[in-house]
């Protein structure tokens, strides 16, 4: 009996699909609580998400950002590492990818603007996860809290450079000045359209194409280097890691620097691709999402392109979805996603037993 | 000056007292060894039935109730997630503060059609101003009239309240048997289990407990300090709370020192705001609302004394079998 396995597909895909179902289900339940038919919602919610080129465009604009974050906050969780500040990541990588855009946007052509403005995210992000990541290491603070504290400390901090630094002389609101079009992220569309392929106006950038890029890199460096079993070595068992000769606070800052930048390069689709401009909140809960797709990804880049295609597509399907139905607001699309973290992340355990029981009864008869 | 100083001060005590709450309410989880971000959400949800069921039955009372109720609902299914089935405290609370963001806005939006809000809450529907005996007459006695009328009086019951809850959770949690038991599950629960307690059953009882605190503190910020509901009204008070918990090092009075200490810098960001002061210049606002996370970082970091918590917190207990 004790040598019996569950059969893997059943614990990547039957227990999460089933946990999902469940949220799905949860979710069918507020819709019919607010006296809205579940189905004639999700009829909405696809074919604003799917049903159109423009739709779909947004769809994927929105996922760019949740790839990021979802990648930002998988590869701190395969450390066995909590990141819940890719909200502030992102942020002060915005700030990275805008001050490069103001900085150079006049004296270099974009083919050099766009590798420094990623780097520039990149670093910015990472730079404000290496605080924290460098307290937990060597001092033992707790970087769930710290990471907490330092989405707070970011927003003020942002609100302090837009009102007093960066603003736009003469505008009320904290916006700084519109860069110049050589620093602009190509949008898809634009890029396609020499080709005959049109797909509607939407803001969709080179910025998803950098993502599915990271997502590569992610699976190469977490399975594929010696770096990346380090790494999860340590988040399965950080004492065998440790007796085996790795550095666990090295790897520790390490990956939260990588997390760090993940997130940070929120800022090259936000900031470069759409906004041409830095301004406020611009990250609109992206770094809180992103433990949403993480978790229902499974912490694996295909997981997570899917998870953030489905939240991209809630997304831009929950304001279909408002348009069409007025007493529904976008906001709904949150309370779809606190319920996947709900039941794919803290209620996993919930079936599970259940489930690989049931499997284990029938391999033993 | 002085007088400013007494208004600082009032300010102080109004904003302190939703952060007081919600951090007892954490020291309550958190020393049975459950962690608890979802502070904010139940303080958001508390607000938002406090102003319902306020503004639907037009008492404050039943408002508070409702908070309760609703706060301890999102408690327990916290409690149902971290004990019961050993998952993830962060996860879940982070779970619980998205659902919360966005199903206030969502009933919100579907039972008052006002955008998200509830309607402003008038009369009854609000708790009022309690005028302490002879703050009137004595208003004019120096110096201790003007702190008896201005800063003791003339607050509503949670306030009140809240200050009480100070000693009472002390007294709770460091002198009763239910206390006793509390903190030995968060130290070391496999001891508590072999005294034969149910650990389960202690952790879930100070969950509840967290939820009734937070409830209380989200009534406090629709009933009492706004009349209505806003989306997003707790606006980070909840982590403000688990930031001075962890500043107060898990113990009732420093953690209401703490409250006081970060709501006091939040009322003087509200004075100095466009304020020049003699020899400094003006003081960024930001850089005085920022001031609690970055204390708060900074203990944890070890540079001011050291932030320890419960042992096993976080943890899931698994009873040992055979």
């Amino acid at each position: 009996m004790s040598q019996a396995k569950v059969p893997v597909w059943v614990n990547v895909g039957l227990i999460p699909l089933f946990n999902i179902s469940l949220a799905f289900l949860a979710s069918a339940l507020v819709f019919w609580a607010i006296g809205e038919n579940p189905i004639e919602a999700a009829g909405y919610l696809l074919y604003g998400a799917f049903g159109y080129d423009e739709g779909i465009g947004y769809t994927l604009y929105y996922a760019t950002n949740l790839i990021f974050t979802g990648l930002a906050v998988s590869v701190a969780f395969k450390a066995g590492l909590f990141n819940i500040g890719g909200e502030g990541q992102a942020y002060i990588g915005g700030l990275g990818v805008g001050l490069v855009c103001l900085w150079f946007d006049s004296s270099l052509p974009l083919l050099l603007i766009v590798p420094l403005a990623i780097v520039g995210g990149a670093l910015f992000g990472a730079a404000w996860a290496y605080i924290p990541a460098y307290l937990q290491a060597r001092r033992g603070s707790h970087i769930v809290i710290t990471t907490i504290m330092f989405n707070f400390i970011a927003s003020s901090l942002m609100v302090y450079l837009m009102v007093n630094w960066l603003k736009q002389e003469g505008l009320m609101s904290p916006i700084s000045r519109t860069f110049e079009e050589s620093a602009w992220l190509p949008y898809l569309h634009d890029l396609l359209a020499p080709f005959g392929i049109d797909i509607g106006d939407s803001p969709l950038n080179l910025a998803f194409v950098l993502a599915l890029v990271c997502c590569v890199l992610y699976w190469g460096l977490v399975w594929h280097t010696r770096w990346g079993y380090q790494l999860r070595t340590v988040g399965t068992n950080p004492t065998a890691a440790q007796y085996a000769g790795i550095d666990n606070a090295k790897v520790t800052i390490w990956v939260m620097l990588i997390s760090g930048g993940l997130a940070g390069l929120v800022g090259v689709n936000e900031i470069m691709g759409v906004n041409h401009s830095l301004l406020l909140n611009f990250t609109a809960g992206y770094g809180f999402a992103g433990i949403a797709v993480a978790l229902m990804g499974r912490n694996h880049p295909v997981g997570i392109i899917l998870a953030a295609l489905l939240f991209g597509a809630l997304y831009q399907g929950g304001g279909e979805l408002a348009f069409e139905i007025p007493t529904i607001t976008p906001e709904i699309v949150v309370v779809i996603q606190g319920l996947v973290i709900l039941f794919s992340g803290a209620l996993e355990n919930m079936f599970k037993d259940k489930i690989e029981g049931l499997f284990l009864r029938r391999a033993a008869a | 000056m002085f007088e400013t100083l007494i208004l600082i001060l009032d300010a102080t005590l109004r904003v302190s007292t939703p952060l007081i709450l919600a951090a007892l309410a954490g020291l309550f989880s958190e020393r049975s060894g459950i962690v608890d971000i979802g502070l904010e959400g139940k303080l958001l949800g508390g607000a938002f039935a406090a102003a319902a069921a306020a503004s639907v039955f037009g008492s404050a009372w039943i408002g508070l109730l409702f908070a309760i109720a609703a706060s301890v609902s999102l408690a327990l299914i916290h409690g149902f997630a971290c004990i019961t089935h050993r998952g993830d405290h962060i996860v879940s609370g982070v779970a619980i503060n998205t659902i919360v963001a966005g199903l206030t806005v969502t009933l919100g939006l579907d039972w008052f059609s006002q955008g998200g809000q509830t309607p402003s809450l008038t009369g009854a529907e609000r708790f009022t101003p309690i005028t302490l005996p002879f703050a009137d007459q004595l208003a004019d006695v120096p110096v201790l009239g003007l702190i008896y009328s201005e800063l003791l009086s003339g607050h509503n019951i949670l306030v009140y309240g809240a200050f009480l809850m100070v000693p009472l959770t002390y007294w709770i949690v460091f002198k009763t048997r239910f206390g006793l038991r509390l903190r030995a599950v968060g130290e070391n629960p496999h001891a508590v289990d072999t005294a034969g307690i149910s650990v389960a059953w202690v952790r879930y009882r100070a969950v509840i407990i967290c939820g009734v605190l937070c409830g209380i503190a989200g009534a406090y910020l629709s009933t009492a300090h706004n009349a209505g509901f806003l989306k997003d009204m707790s606006a980070g008070k909840g982590y403000m709370a688990l930031a001075a918990l962890i500043f107060g090092k898990w113990k009732p009075v420093p953690v209401l020192l703490a409250c006081l200490l970060f709501g006091f810098l939040d009322a003087v960001a509200v004075r100095l705001q466009g304020v020049s002061l003699p020899g400094i210049g003006e003081v960024p606002v930001q850089a005085i609302e920022v001031l609690p996370y970055v204390l708060t970082v900074l203990l944890l970091a070890g540079f001011i004394g050291k932030a320890v918590g419960p042992k096993a917190i976080g943890k899931p207990y698994v009873k040992e079998r055979a």
